[in-house]
């Protein structure tokens, strides 16, 4: 289980050594998401409130769990009560004020990752591990990615979130950097883009800051020029920060908004409608603003997607583009983030939506 | 552990999980609001706290006791040492540590026999009465928290009318730091 701990420390090759000595499963926490590549046949994603289905099921069957600069929050493992029953915990972090804050661990170990993993690999190396590629637990892994592949169903229509997701992850080079805003349009690019190049996933975490994406995304152009930046947002965070616009195109540096535009508080509405039987309050956004005109304003490039194919033709523009883009998508508003652990239950309660 | 003469049986230190603790910290503005703050974003909940100067001009010396479990108690002085201005943080063994705490007591005190029967209570404590007015008594008393404690529970039915506790100062016996 790698946490953000391990981005923070730059551990990515010793982490992918180890998982690899020990042909173990990897999940991350949705912080840790990017430590590790998500194409990799070990790769599991991330776990929690909204994690992979197979990860969150998987990591509750584990015997023991390596936890690497992870710190337990309650939207990665659920209940406290419930989590880690039965199976003994090592956690490593370099924070020794981590270490049994949220959780009680069975062998603690305090230092930076990076090095603590480094040792480890070396322990490990010495030692003969047998590296079958058919252990049980990759089986198992596989196992379950079928099953909910074939349980969890993509919201009925041509152009979803997680199809947008998909076609980005297939156009987008390995190593281009995204930052994502906050609610809906994070999970389901937690859910859906697979971030294989390590350490070039960045989203608000801790806080979960509405606006952090876009001006995320234009901080990394200004450090990494040569590669695409992509923010993944939602219409109701990127209102919060869309005046960076400005900067985008006065200092040229030309990033692309990937706008999954439900004309929603997304993740506020799914809520009022799972909990509150659709007593919607305040999170209806009626088609405003048109976002192609704002960034044309800015004079950024701005494009409306309403079908896969122009989602498809306007990445690829945007992509050559020398001037900022926003691409707006249209998602149904209807359309929830599934899996979904419920607040206060456990990760075995999580709930498929279908 | 210095025990009194005390006739309570609720004695503080005696209570299961209670510690003392005592922290060097920076003597500058907005320390103690960083301290207070952990405990409140943490939700430690402490019984007393102490602060004052010490030998050394640019660091305070903090006391703190609570009531916890070891684990809590473990994380509070993880998160106290994790502050920069906090230079150290120690767990006192009660066994091994001088302790003392200041009260100062105003009972009502109308009719002379009350007075006299304070008066009797507060030599027999030690405590030095400082201020006799025509209706109350004002008496000042060191000692352990459970002395405090014993002193209050004697003079409580002639009506305590204001109570001041500092909350716990101490220091390692003999060469401890």
């Amino acid at each position: 289980m790698a946490g953000g701990g391990v981005i923070l420390s730059g551990a990515f090759s010793e982490l992918q050594a180890l998982a690899e000595i020990l042909m173990a499963p990897v999940v991350t926490t949705f912080k840790g998401k990017g430590s590790f590549p998500e194409n990799h046949p070990l790769a599991m994603g991330p776990i929690g409130m909204h994690g992979h289905a197979e990860a969150n099921k998987m990591i509750l069957e584990a015997d023991c769990i390596l936890a690497v600069g992870a710190r337990f929050s309650d939207r990665s493992v659920g209940r406290y009560d419930e989590f880690g029953r039965g199976m003994n915990i090592i956690h490593m972090d370099v924070d020794p004020a981590e270490i049994g804050k949220n959780k009680s661990v069975d062998v603690a170990v305090v230092g930076d990752v990076k090095s603590s993993l480094r040792t480890l690999v070396k322990m490990l190396s010495k030692v003969s591990v047998r590296r079958d590629q058919n252990t049980p637990w990759l089986k198992r892994r596989e196992e379950l990615i079928d099953h909910y592949a074939e349980t969890i169903k993509d919201y009925p229509r041509d152009l979803t979130a997680r199809k947008a997701l998909k076609k980005l992850r297939e156009i987008l080079p390995a190593d281009s950097i995204v930052t994502t805003e906050v609610g809906q349009c994070q999970m389901w690019a937690s859910l859906h883009f697979d971030v294989i190049t390590p350490g070039t996933f960045f989203s608000s975490t801790g806080l979960g800051t509405m606006g952090f994406g876009f001006p995320a995304s234009i901080g990394a152009k200004a450090a990494r020029s040569e590669v695409h930046v992509v923010d993944i947002a939602g219409d109701a965070s990127f209102n919060m920060t869309e005046n960076s616009l400005a900067v985008s195109v006065l200092d040229q540096l030309p990033v692309i908004v990937f706008l999954m535009n439900n004309y929603m508080l997304g993740m506020v509405a799914q809520w009022q409608r799972t909990f509150y039987n659709r007593r919607y309050m305040g999170v209806h956004q009626h088609s405003c603003p048109d976002y192609a005109k704002i960034a044309q304003a800015y004079g950024a490039q701005g494009i409306k997607a309403q079908s896969l194919s122009e989602l498809e033709l306007a990445v690829r523009a945007a992509l050559k583009s020398e001037i900022a883009t926003v691409i707006d998508i249209t998602i149904d508003p209807e359309e929830d983030v599934y899996p979904f652990v419920v607040p206060g239950t456990g990760l075995k309660d999580m709930i498929t939506g279908s | 552990m210095p025990k009194t003469a005390s006739p309570m049986n609720s004695v503080v230190e005696k209570v299961n999980g209670w510690h003392i603790l005592s922290a060097m910290l920076e003597n500058k503005p907005g320390v103690l609001f960083r301290v207070t703050n952990l405990f409140r974003a943490r939700n430690f909940n402490i019984e007393s706290i102490t602060v004052g100067l010490t030998e050394q001009p640019d660091l305070s010396r903090m006391t703190i006791t609570l009531i916890s479990d070891e684990r809590t108690l473990d994380q509070l002085v993880k998160q106290l040492r994790k502050l920069i201005d906090v230079v150290e943080v120690k767990v006192l063994d009660a066994e091994k540590t001088v302790y003392r705490e200041l009260a100062l007591i105003k009972m009502k005190a109308e009719d002379p026999t009350t007075r006299m029967e304070i008066t009797n209570f507060a030599s027999i404590f030690r405590a030095n009465i400082l201020d006799i007015g025509k209706e109350t008594i004002t008496v000042e008393l060191t000692g352990t928290p459970d002395k405090i404690d014993a002193f209050k529970n004697l003079v409580d039915h002639f009506g305590i009318a204001q109570l001041a506790r500092t909350g716990v100062s101490a220091l390692q016996r003999g060469r401890g730091q």
